[in-house]
């Protein structure tokens, strides 16, 4: 990138920037025009000169123009018009003046601004572009919400700045130039001051604003670090949590904002110090015009009728000079920033674009070993972790590194996924360095996998199959408005020099998936394996189970679950299992759910305001007025309260036993005692509403598997179920949309899949109830061909930010699932499976190393084991000790004669 | 059947026969009951400990052994506690315990046990003598039987 600002807009807008000159040079004709037809107006035909006789004619429009240096007239004699006609044709005129000026300033904005827009595209995809091609040391300095910050925000003025950069200059100087030169024409004194004047103007003005570039660029800086800073609260939130250190944020962020208001007021402060005597530099001319030409002109020595009008053409100078220096501010301020800028974005050494370029056919495979020769490798710090290894790793090994003491088995695997570039020595593939090899090489044929590889913002899918978007595989065909749309969107792309590539094309390469056997499905199957292998499955089909699923947009899908959910029913009654669920039947109570839920009968959606409870509404408590079971309730609420007073009166608020009761903390069982307290001093009569309603909600929550306090009645049962409908009678609009009444016939959108297949309770009295249901209803989803379709919802869930949504240990085996479904010839798995326990690990391991050996062009494994004794899973180890290799064989051999791997492994 | 016969229940159950039938309340409205179909397992041998059990109604039957074959050394009916020891010492599971016929049993979880034990020292000294009397009987029988559950006394 170029130095300086002026410089890259110049390069990149030399045409345009011509152009937009010319095109203010040529709006000034019609602007000056302008300016002197009101004159004509108001002294021809208004104030009648040359019409002293009404039916006077004058030609309206005659010129007479000498070509200069020829003799060639182009001349019009004007059509004859009255004084009427006269004022109506210059008024006419002056309105398509204004008009003309209006469309030229119109187009000279857009002109300027779309010049802009396109140079702040290119410099913000030229700055993004960089950080893709940044070597990995630079990368660890970075901080990405400073990073963004400059990308978003510091390069905006930019825009602004590129259409003025040199019209402006060019016209405003044009202008002082002409009003000096006048001055100087009328007296060459007068002018001198004058020119002095704009001297001292011109030389100490930028001089003082020096000092506000200088706290601009502070502003600048402080402001990026306080976007870092906020970047870096919301990413640690999780450890400053867990370590009160809240506060200390919060101080050091007040004490951040602190300076950059100091810089601010600062910056205030002297932009109108500059202001004033700027004003004060540009008053003064005129002050020594005043005195000293006054002086002069007392004495004799000047024409009054000449200083008159140098006054009158200095009124011309200031306006430009203003605004000629103001351009100049703006132009230092970008340029700073854009120094900045480049300070940022230039690490020295970039990785070369043509290792980055687009290759949607992976490029014929060169074979070849993956081998580090000699290689040495620093850490952060500069110490050495790896020092003159030489390991070759040959195709179709499977080779376990293991450390004994250091860092180096990682520091080696690091440099085999070009995380890390060797100090000295090289890594090569076939016989080239793989420094020196296009990604499209090396970032297909080899897959590195870390514990802390990253999650992009998406679904679970879209992250699965991140690692096989490497180039649009499809063009995608556009017609009517798409075409024209698209073709805009590529003109103005190379406009900006920025790739045109379809984000909507097909990104997926289906040709490397891992299970490549020609058929439409592979790339689903390698995904299916790939959860398999890494036990990611049974993750997935739970986030399935607990998504919601719009019955509108699957169709087909919803109505399957339905199917499958009688099916659950009957295969439950078929084996002798009825009992461990209590279904939803519309005109049954549900013993299993609470007196409130039998009533609603209807899954709920909780509101996006709080948490309330729809079964405490005031609703709620109508439609059991209305259907006489408030009274009913009550009574049973009086018996409950009397017996949870009983039990749980003495016991201490911070009691185990409350746990039991999951909406009445020790605070509510006081409360309870006190109604019942007030009930028997008033001995019959009415107690309030208020106390009434809470002992209704005890009996609404009340579950009899649960309590077993034997007071739900049949006739209470009865009651409810009957009053259900009319609960749906005048169900209030605000309800409307959270509630849905269950209909066993019907998908319900307001609950989870789970909800919908089993539909109903489990019983609490049966013993590994949730153990038995899964049993049966993964049988039946897998007989009714339903396995794939949840699996694909539960693909559907989103990450989150960077995949925080998902557990550390599913994010660390979707990271080995990514690299699984994509076909490499080299698996570098550096320390992936971290916090796992040791049976899971083995499984995990052995299932890789299985599904990878399935794979007919015969892979090679590296895997960094934090697990020494899963090594014996491998045919070959290499043992690091301190950087350096100590043992290197295959297993059976080590396992004999090296001592060290020998006290390692045990 | 409901929390006041759960009550009666517990009352006959030797380490629960002093305790205020108030806390035995307590004690059954904080436990689950749970339905076992003869054959299912209440808990395995080796696992950790985390409940106790009262049959309310049915049989069990307490096996030892690992996969070749296992024991079987006693049985447990109605009103017997099963698996507070273990709770108390924080110790795997002994013995695994098998439904012999349908039972429905009270499930105390480990928390709610020791704090009632807590809560009422009459009753530790209740265990401590039922622990003794175990230790006693097992020493006594110790040529002839390897290991041996205490027999639930009524």
């Amino acid at each position: 990138m170029e130095n300086s600002l002026l410089r890259y807009i110049w390069n990149h807008t030399r045409p345009q920037q011509v152009w937009v000159l010319f095109i203010v040079l040529l709006s000034m004709v019609p602007y000056f025009a302008a300016f002197d037809l009101p004159k004509q107006i108001i002294n021809g035909p208004i104030q009648g000169q040359g019409f002293e006789t009404p039916d006077t004619t004058a030609s309206f429009m005659a010129f007479d123009f000498v070509m200069p240096l020829t003799d060639w007239h182009i001349n019009f004699d004007g059509i004859p018009l009255d004084r009427m006609s006269m004022l109506m044709a210059l008024s006419g005129v002056f309105l398509l003046l204004v008009v003309i000026n209006g469309l030229f300033k119109f187009y000279i904005n857009t002109y300027k601004g779309r010049l802009g827009e396109r140079l702040l595209r290119r410099i913000r995809f030229e700055l993004v572009d960089r950080v893709l091609r940044f070597p990995p040391s630079a990368l660890k300095q970075l901080r990405g919400a400073e990073v963004s910050t400059m990308v978003k925000d510091e390069v905006e003025p930019f825009g602004g700045f590129t259409g003025d950069a040199f019209v402006q200059p060019a016209m405003l100087g044009g202008q002082a130039i002409a009003a000096l030169f006048f001055i100087f024409l009328q007296n060459v004194w007068l002018g001198m001051i004058a020119g002095v004047m704009v001297a001292i103007q011109v030389g100490i003005i930028p001089k003082m604003r020096r000092r506000l570039i200088e706290l601009g660029r502070q502003r600048q800086i402080t402001a990026r670090h306080l976007a870092g800073k906020v970047g870096e609260i919301v990413d640690g939130i999780d450890t400053i949590h867990a370590y009160d250190t809240s506060n200390y944020e919060r101080a050091d962020i007040a004490h951040r904002l602190g300076q950059i208001y100091r810089i601010r007021y600062d910056l205030y402060r002297w932009k109108f110090l500059v202001k004033f005597v700027n004003n004060f530099l540009s008053q003064l001319t005129p002050f020594l015009f005043y005195s000293i030409g006054g002086y002069f002109a007392l004495r004799g020595s000047l024409d009054v009728g000449q200083l008159v009008a140098v006054i009158n053409a200095y009124k011309d100078l200031p306006g430009p000079l203003k605004e000629l220096i103001d351009w100049d501010q703006a132009r230092q301020d970008v340029q700073v920033k854009y120094e900045q800028l480049l300070e940022q974005f230039d690490p020295g050494v970039l990785i070369e674009p043509a290792l980055q370029v687009v290759t949607p056919v992976a490029p014929a495979n060169p074979g070849g070993a993956l081998s580090a020769q000699n290689v040495t490798i620093a850490d952060g710090s500069g110490a050495r972790v790896v020092e003159n290894v030489t390991v070759r790793i040959d195709k179709g090994e499977t080779v376990a590194i293991i450390d004994n003491s250091g860092s180096g088995a990682e520091a080696l695997a690091e440099a085999f996924g070009r995380l890390v570039w060797p100090v000295s020595g090289r890594i090569t593939l076939g016989d080239v360095d793989i420094l020196e090899l296009p990604e499209s090489v090396t970032g297909r044929r080899i897959s590195y996998v870390s514990a802390d590889s990253y999650f992009f913002h998406g679904s679970v899918k879209e992250n699965l199959l991140y690692g096989l978007k490497h180039a649009p595989t499809t063009t995608v065909s556009y017609s009517g408005r798409d075409a024209i749309n698209r073709r805009w969107e590529m003109h103005e792309a190379q406009m900006a020099a920025n790739p045109h590539l379809d984000l909507n094309a097909d990104w997926i390469d289906r040709r490397s998936t891992s299970i490549l056997r020609g058929f439409s499905d592979d790339l689903k199957q390698s995904m299916l394996r790939a959860l398999d292998v890494v036990q990611l499955t049974p993750d997935v089909m739970e986030l399935a189970l607990h998504s919601f699923l719009e019955p509108e947009d699957n169709p087909g899908l919803a109505e399957r679950i339905v199917q499958m959910r009688h099916a659950l029913r009957q295969a439950l009654q078929e084996e002798g299992l009825a009992n461990i669920v209590a279904h939803f039947d519309p005109a049954a109570y549900n013993p299993e759910a609470s007196v409130g839920e039998n009533l609603m009968f209807a899954a709920t959606r909780t509101s996006t305001f709080g948490n309330d409870d729809i079964t405490e509404s005031d609703y709620v408590f109508e439609v059991l007025k209305v259907a006489k079971l408030f009274d009913m309730l009550y009574g049973m609420g009086l018996t409950i309260a009397e017996d949870l007073v009983e039990i749980f009166a003495d016991l201490p608020p911070e009691h185990p036993f409350y746990q039991q009761l999951e909406r009445i903390t020790a605070a509510d069982i006081a409360f309870y005692q006190q109604i019942l307290q007030r009930r028997q001093a008033r001995a019959g009569q009415a107690d309030t509403e208020e106390d009434r309603r809470a002992v209704v909600r005890l009996s609404l929550h009340y579950v009899e598997p649960r309590y077993r306090l034997g007071v739900l009645t049949q006739e209470i049962m009865d009651a409810v179920v009957s009053a259900r409908d009319l609960f749906y009678l005048n169900l209030p609009a605000e309800l409307r949309n959270r509630i849905e009444r269950y209909d066993p016939h019907r998908y319900m959108a307001a609950a989870t899949l789970r909800e919908n297949v089993l539909f109903g309770k489990l019983s609490n009295r049966v013993a590994d109830a949730p153990a038995k249901i899964r049993q049966v209803a993964g049988r039946l989803m897998h007989e009714n061909g339903l396995f794939e379709s949840f699996i694909a919802l539960g693909l559907d869930f989103d990450v989150g930010n960077s995949g925080r949504r998902l557990t550390l240990a599913q994010r660390h085996k979707l990271s080995l699932a990514r690299a699984l479904v994509r076909r490499s010839d080299f698996y570098i798995l550096n320390r992936a499976l971290p916090g796992l326990d040791k049976r899971v690990q083995e499984e995990i391991v052995t299932s890789v190393i299985d599904f990878l050996r399935e794979q007919d062009n015969d892979p090679s494994i590296v895997w960094v084991l934090s697990n020494t004794s899963l090594s014996r899973l491998f045919h070959r180890v290499v043992v690091f000790d301190r950087g350096s290799v100590v043992a290197d064989g295959a297993f059976e051999a080590l396992d004999k004669e090296s001592d060290i791997y020998k006290s390692l492994v045990a | 059947m409901l929390l006041k016969d759960e009550v009666q229940l517990l009352r006959n159950v030797p380490c629960f026969s002093r305790v205020d039938p108030c806390k035995l309340k307590l004690i059954a409205f904080a436990s689950a009951r749970i339905c076992y179909e003869p054959g299912d397992i209440l808990f395995h041998q080796g696992d950790v400990a985390d409940a106790a059990y009262v049959i309310l109604r049915g049989n069990a039957g307490l096996f030892v052994g690992a996969g070749c074959g296992e024991i079987k050394i006693g049985d447990a009916g109605a009103g017997s506690i099963l698996g507070e020891m273990c709770v108390l010492c924080d110790a795997p599971r002994a013995a695994t315990v098998r439904a012999t016929m349908p039972i429905e049993a009270l499930r105390i979880g480990k928390e709610c046990l020791l704090k009632v034990i807590a809560d009422n020292p009459r009753m530790t000294s209740d265990i401590s003598r039922s622990l003794a009397e175990s230790l006693r009987d097992a020493t006594a029988l110790a040529d002839r039987q390897p290991v041996r559950m205490p027999e639930p006394t009524h």
